[in-house]
């Protein structure tokens, strides 16, 4: 049987079809969905496209950014007033896959994928929602926890605050191939600082945990202090706690572990 | 840039190169540019069906039942092909020159040897009816004990992975369980060398990666006969394999390939051609069979691994007097060409360098891992890799330059080779005279004006008394530790084990008495009859 | 099961096809309209021997659904020799030997015409960076980046 392809003019009714399928999956740019058709996926059936305009929409003019779940990273990169988000989309695959992966299919890549969540997650993003409930707005944190379950609900946008100045906001992704290669490990840290002491540092890791998932340890190892040696090399030290990556083709568990700190201190002391 | 530097051996030819050195255009080039040229699966033809192949779950298991039921009725579904449909299901690639034990079979029938060996193939009117089809096979099987290490897989009780070889080892000419190479008394020599490394060296498969995945149609053509289109490297070997497995004469087939999406080794092995051959004779209509990315980085053949341990002896003055050497080839579940690697390897022990006391056990080992197959050097690389590493740590140990003390072991013209050929041609001097020219490294002036051609010969052209293997074994040497022997770093931190007592020693190899006198060497029969 | 009608413009030209529901660009490309010049070689965007051009922009035609390119323009190498002459990007590749066993190349080509489409006169890197995500496997990169600066240099002083 050949794939059923349903395509709605508005989310909400494509968000109504996902939902009431348990083998449909939502095609934004086609490189987790087309791909797990071209292996040989036969558990997707349908698929559901919306042609929304709500949905590629990017307002970027306020201190709160909001971003459709079908803008693609060319279009991060287009966007002065996106700058701090260069960094992780310009990370992530060649040219035409940068033209075609969105910001709301990342949410759902796999490792060693997923890269632009990770500084997402870092920026305590707000996820917007549509499932057979109607919308809501879900932390991303909690969305990234019931990811597995998450595949019949549709992401219409991410949202979250600018960082204060590019100092506050910082991402490295460490692949072994340049420009372009999966992830070994992807950090990114949102330090804020209040009268000269971060107030709710946020450090996001991928490739670290079956999902995308914040350095505890490290950001308890920074907060209320000063960003100086002693501070760095606390938070470095703490990097790896309550981590649990595995072994893959790009590196193993143990290496990941190992490297993660020392990527940690090289990130937070501005080292390249 | 290419440079050319016609002062070396400048008196050995003529200076009348018109080619080499100059710009020529590929023949193939405007094609690539243009998008023209014709890959195998360039071809669109009418009512093609789709052919994809049910996978091995586990890395050693006993079928026990394959269930089809609710796979033939899935939609699309054309013919399930078993391993009983096909004519002669048990093949080896090197049975052409007649080397080798028929061992693999093209779809699985009792046994799966390893993740990803092919059981069924199905063929369907579509790829995702054919997927679909996958999903709906249940293969029932009872998990074996595997063996994934080459080490383990020698040592006696190892599960047997491939019962035609139950020793879990390549038999060369019915008797040997390893190419085995003696030259001079090393062990002797190791016991009076100052110094004394041994090594482990390691290197993992390696997968070739082509960017055009392995694949085939295949389509009935008039009388009788089937077009095949193919991706392999190797068209008459492919032909020929698959009028064998398919038992039908090799004019049966007319092959079209030879322009290759990439290949480096890893299109040879006739993986896909037989089976949509096969498929096409069943249904009448043209079959393709092309892996996906997945099934070519899992289960496409690697170049295949190989541990070495390299035991050396050596002068406080640099000349290396012994070398021991004692290599498994990881053949995977089946031998493919793994046979021929170890062959290789072993002929071309102890690497460029005269050394005057050569010991190599070579061992083609089966193990629970996808089968390995060739790829650029297959045989050498990793032994060449395991060579110079050591060279680097022999000279560190000695104290001398590794330029230098390449340039005082290299081998020289009128040598006497290990294998008991002279050497000839001999130029890994003057190469690494230009190497440490060009890395602007120095070099004394001695070695400097050392060359291949002299100082050859004479004594080095010598073959030494060489003890057989039928005496005593003498008790390993005193180890002379160094900073370099520490034990392999996984594992099990045990030092390197014996290889396996050797099987009783067998007569010594005979060939059949040459009616003319004239004997030919090949490479994989060894010496023979013309 | 039911077909569906698809229509867009391949190379300047209007095409109309049926296609299966999941039905890749790819697929549509090669077996339905006889485009060879896109290749499959992974299917999972990472390696670009896909490579298209739809409305001027680079994209994977394997990981494209096909119905989404509905009126759209598709480009693929087939389409950008200049009449009888070689495009200058397929004569650069041809003078500096930017091909090997030639089945990265219709990819590269696509994505060095989507930088000099954007960018006529590209430093080292924005090539590099341009076919990123192209795999040649025979390792033939210096000679592929070598050819893009030489047709970027050509363009520029023609």
């Amino acid at each position: 049987m050949a794939v059923t392809v349903k395509t709605f003019t508005s989310a909400s009714e494509a968000a109504g079809a996902l939902s009431s399928d348990r083998n449909a999956r939502y095609l934004g740019g086609g490189t987790l969905v087309m791909r797990a058709l071209n292996e040989g996926d036969v558990s997707i059936s349908t698929v559901v496209r919306a042609q929304d305009r709500a949905l590629t929409r990017i307002d970027a003019s306020g201190p709160r950014i909001t971003l459709g779940a079908g803008v693609t990273f060319a279009r991060v990169l287009a966007e002065r007033d996106l700058a701090f988000l260069h960094a992780p989309a310009r990370s992530i695959g060649g040219p035409a896959v940068r033209n075609m992966g969105t910001v709301g299919g990342n949410l759902f890549a796999p490792n060693p994928y997923g890269d632009f969540t990770v500084a997402l997650l870092a920026l305590d993003a707000t996820i917007a929602v549509a499932g057979g409930f109607g919308a809501r707005d879900i932390p991303i944190e909690e969305f990234l926890q019931a990811r597995e379950r998450q595949t019949g609900t549709l992401v219409l946008s991410v949202s979250c605050t600018r960082p204060a100045n590019s100092e506050a906001f910082r991402y490295r992704k460490i692949a072994r191939i340049k420009p372009k290669g999966g992830s070994v490990v992807t950090l990114a840290a949102h330090l804020p600082l209040s009268g000269g002491r971060i107030a709710g540092a946020r450090i996001a890791l991928g490739s670290m945990a079956p999902t995308q998932i914040r350095a505890r340890a490290a950001e308890r190892a920074l907060e209320g202090r000063s960003l100086d040696a002693a501070t760095i090399a606390a938070a470095a030290s703490a990097a790896s706690e309550g981590t649990s990556p595995s072994d893959n083709a790009l590196g193993s568990a143990w290496y990941r572990r190992e490297i993660v700190g020392v990527h940690l201190r090289r990130l937070l002391s501005g080292q390249e | 840039m290419l440079e050319l530097r016609k002062d070396i051996f400048a008196d050995e030819r003529d200076d009348n190169l018109n080619e080499i050195g100059k710009g020529t255009q590929r023949q193939d080039m405007l094609g690539h540019v243009t998008g023209t040229s014709s890959y195998f699966n360039d071809h669109k033809l009418q009512g093609m069906l789709h052919l994809k192949a049910v996978r091995s779950t586990q890395a050693h298991a006993r079928i026990r039942r394959i269930d089809t039921t609710e796979a033939e009725r899935s939609a699309g579904v054309r013919r399930i092909i078993r391993g009983t449909d096909v004519p002669v299901n048990l093949n080896t690639l090197l049975s052409l020159i007649n080397f080798g034990k028929d061992d693999e079979p093209s779809l699985a029938v009792d046994k799966v040897r390893y993740k990803g060996e092919p059981i069924l193939a199905i063929v369907a009117d579509s790829e995702r009816e054919a997927f679909e089809a996958i999903a709906k096979v249940k293969v029932d099987y009872e998990p074996l004990p595997a063996v994934f290490d080459v080490e383990d897989a020698l040592k006696a009780g190892a599960p047997v992975v491939n019962e035609t070889y139950p020793k879990n080892a390549f038999i060369y000419h019915d008797v040997y369980d390893h190419q085995r190479l003696r030259f001079g008394d090393a062990d002797a020599a190791l016991a009076s060398a100052d110094h004394v490394l041994e090594q482990r060296y390691q290197m993992s498969p390696i997968e070739h990666a082509p960017t055009e995945t392995n694949g085939a149609i295949a389509a009935p053509d008039t009388n009788g006969r089937y077009v095949v289109y193919t991706s392999t490297q190797a068209l008459f070997f492919s032909v020929d394999t698959c009028a064998k497995i398919l038992d039908v004469p090799s004019n049966t087939f007319h092959f079209i390939g030879g322009t290759v999406g990439g290949g480096f080794g890893g299109k040879v092995d006739t993986l896909t051609e037989p089976l949509a051959i096969l498929g096409a004779m069943l249904t009448g209509r043209p079959v393709r069979y092309v892996f996906g990315r997945e099934d070519e980085m899992q289960y496409g053949p690697p170049r295949g691994a190989e541990r070495i341990f390299i035991k050396d002896g050596v002068m406080r003055d640099g000349r290396v007097v012994a070398r021991k050497i004692r290599a498994y080839f990881d053949s995977g579940a089946y031998t493919r060409l793994s046979s021929y690697a170890a062959v290789k390897c072993a002929a071309h022990l102890p690497g460029p360098y005269t050394i005057p006391n050569v010991y190599g056990d070579v061992y083609c080992v089966f193990t629970n891992r996808t089968p390995a197959t060739a790829m650029r050097g297959f045989g050498v690389t990793a032994m060449d890799f395991a060579i110079e590493c050591q060279m680097d740590k022999l000279a560190n140990l000695v104290g001398m330059d590794p330029m230098e003390f390449r340039i005082l072991n290299a081998y020289r013209d009128g040598d006497m080779k290990a294998h008991r050929r002279e050497a000839k041609n001999t130029a890994l001097i003057e190469c690494v005279q230009v190497a440490a020219e060009k890395a602007k490294w120095p070099i004394r002036d001695e070695f400097r004006r050392a060359s291949s051609r002299k100082d050859g010969g004479g004594s080095r052209a010598a073959v030494p008394p060489t003890p057989t293997d039928s005496r005593a074994r003498p008790a390993a040497p005193a180890q002379q530790r160094t900073s370099y022997d520490r034990a392999p770093v996984n594992a099990t931190r045990e030092p390197p084990r014996d290889p396996p007592p050797p099987a009783p020693p067998p007569p010594p190899p005979r060939p059949a008495a040459p009616s003319h006198g004239a004997t030919r060497f090949s490479s994989v029969f060894g010496t023979r009859r013309r | 099961m039911s077909k569906i009608p698809l229509q867009f413009r391949h190379n300047g030209r209007d095409v109309a096809i049926f296609v299966d529901g999941g039905t890749n660009l790819l697929v549509a490309l090669r077996e339905l309209i006889g485009d060879m010049t896109p290749k499959f070689g992974c299917g999972q965007g990472g390696c670009g021997t896909c490579s298209v051009l739809i409305d001027g922009e680079l994209h994977l035609s394997c990981l494209t659904l096909a119905e989404t390119v509905a009126g759209r323009s598709i480009e693929t190498l087939d389409g950008i020799k200049q009449g009888p002459n070689l495009h200058p990007l397929q004569r650069a590749f041809a003078d500096n030997f930017a091909a090997q066993c030639g089945y990265c190349t219709p990819g590269m080509l696509m994505a060095a015409k989507a930088l000099l489409d954007r960018n006529p006169s590209p430093s080292r890197d924005e090539v590099v960076e341009a076919i990123s995500g192209n795999i040649c496997r025979c390792t033939g990169y210096e000679p592929i980046i070598n050819a893009i600066l030489a047709a970027a240099g050509g363009r520029v002083s023609a």
